[in-house]
């Protein structure tokens, strides 16, 4: 893989793009892309060559409403035992979060995956565990594989997950960010095949490349972006095949079909995408907890939540800002202290940016 | 966070394997990919197996930037550019 984090190579493309003359606008909606991007220098390499990269609503905590944090802070508060991914302790919902609750004694675990979560109800019978479900399509198939499966009566999960494709529509459809080109996420499309992408093509003739996580990758998917549009084409090409399938992962896709139905659903700085969350189908109701404890989740109020003034996460999320343009960015808005979600999670543009470039910025 | 490093496979017991990230081991879940064997890589997500490397494909892949990329540029040997 170390041929991927060839400089000589990474010249050699971004010679070529250059070579193109283009001035051009790609957005990825992925955390590891961006990650790669912050970390080795790309987005200012690219930049230089006419290609100006944005990260769209690809980080799964920062889409996450304050409302579901709300029902799993809810939960917690009636003495749930809450397993969670270490991203999502510290997102706040309206008032708290759990990082927070959790130095106030509410029961809170980090875990690395849901089977870890399995494991602690089986282990520790008297507690009511929690699992709180977030996360795309490269996540859901580990819930779904949990929810066919023999689990115990005190297990329950609380499912945010949520697809991809509807937000790209959604962005798309928007059209805030005149768009030349959407470099579509490894792992995701590892899961969902290629197919899935097409309509935005054909309908919106955006080009599209399915790009892995090294820095060739990324710069061979901002490449063939460029190609596509100075030779006219719009299609979906698959940069990533050593991982990335036509047809996905058929036995992950066979339990998410199985296990869940989609549903509408508010993302963080979108309205209400439709067929966006993956909730559980009635035969694992049992496993539901907005099923199983209603009558705690009931009072958590879905009308009304804003964002904190000056926080820019909703309008990064949509492509149209960046971390460096956020006034409480590195200031008020440290990862020690985050206000918005998109300076919690490892994934957020405004964590990736703080982490790698804050101390060289200024 | 996806983790771009694929693991190998070094055990397997039923639907679940001991891996290597180069050099770290960890037990993942296996069960969400189609007959994965010893040797093999797999990339990981959340304590699953999601999908298996194709290392052939791997190789091609880059054989095929380095095609693609000449064409750019006709005349000039690129792998010495």
């Amino acid at each position: 893989m170390l041929r991927l984090r060839d400089r000589q190579m990474a010249d050699m493309i971004l010679q070529r793009i250059s070579l193109m003359n283009v001035q051009l606008t790609f957005m990825h909606v992925c955390g590891t892309h961006q990650d790669t991007l912050v970390r080795f220098g790309l987005l200012d390499r690219l930049s230089e060559v006419g290609i100006d990269v944005r990260q769209g609503p690809g980080c799964p905590v920062c889409v996450t409403l304050p409302q579901e944090i709300d029902e799993v802070l809810a939960l917690a508060r009636a003495g749930k035992t809450i397993t969670v991914f270490g991203d999502a302790v510290r997102v706040p919902g309206t008032k708290s979060s759990l990082m927070r609750m959790k130095g106030e004694g509410a029961d809170v675990r980090i875990v690395y995956g849901i089977d870890d979560a399995v494991e602690i109800a089986k282990h520790e019978e008297q507690k009511e565990v929690v699992f709180f479900a977030i996360g795309f399509e490269t996540t859901a198939p580990t819930t779904a594989a949990v929810a066919i499966s023999d689990t115990p009566e005190n297990f329950s999960i609380l499912s945010t997950h949520r697809v991809l494709p509807p937000a790209l529509d959604a962005i798309v459809e928007l059209g805030e960010v005149k768009l030349h080109g959407l470099i579509e996420p490894g792992h995701v499309s590892a899961i969902i095949g290629v197919s899935p992408y097409e309509f935005l093509s054909k309908d919106f003739r955006i080009p599209q490349v399915v790009a892995g996580f090294e820095p060739i990758d990324v710069l061979m998917g901002a490449y063939m972006l460029a190609k596509q549009n100075i030779e006219g084409r719009a299609e979906v090409e698959n940069e990533y095949r050593r991982v990335v399938r036509p047809e996905g992962n058929p036995k992950a896709l066979g339990l998410l079909e199985k296990v869940f139905k989609t549903t509408d659903v508010a993302w963080r700085g979108f309205s209400v995408i439709k067929a966006s969350r993956l909730d559980f189908k009635k035969e694992f109701s049992h496993l539901n907890a907005r099923e199983k404890y209603h009558s705690i989740l009931g009072d958590v109020d879905y009308s009304k939540y804003h964002e904190v003034a000056g926080c820019k996460c909703g309008e990064l999320l949509r492509g149209l800002s960046t971390p460096e343009e956020c006034p409480l960015f590195g200031t008020k808005c440290i990862p020690d202290n985050p206000i918005g979600p998109c300076m919690v999670s490892r994934e957020g543009s405004c964590n990736i940016s703080f982490k790698y470039r804050k101390l060289t910025s200024k | 966070m996806c983790l771009a490093i694929p693991a190998k496979i070094l055990e397997i017991n039923g639907d679940h394997a001991k891996v290597d990230y180069g050099g770290n081991f960890r037990e993942v879940n296996i069960s969400l990919v189609e007959d994965p064997k010893v040797g093999e890589y797999v990339i990981v997500h959340a304590g699953y197996a999601i999908q298996m490397l194709d290392a052939e494909e791997a190789e091609e892949t880059l054989e095929l930037f380095r095609q693609l990329l000449s064409q750019d540029l006709s005349g000039e040997d690129v792998l010495d550019a």
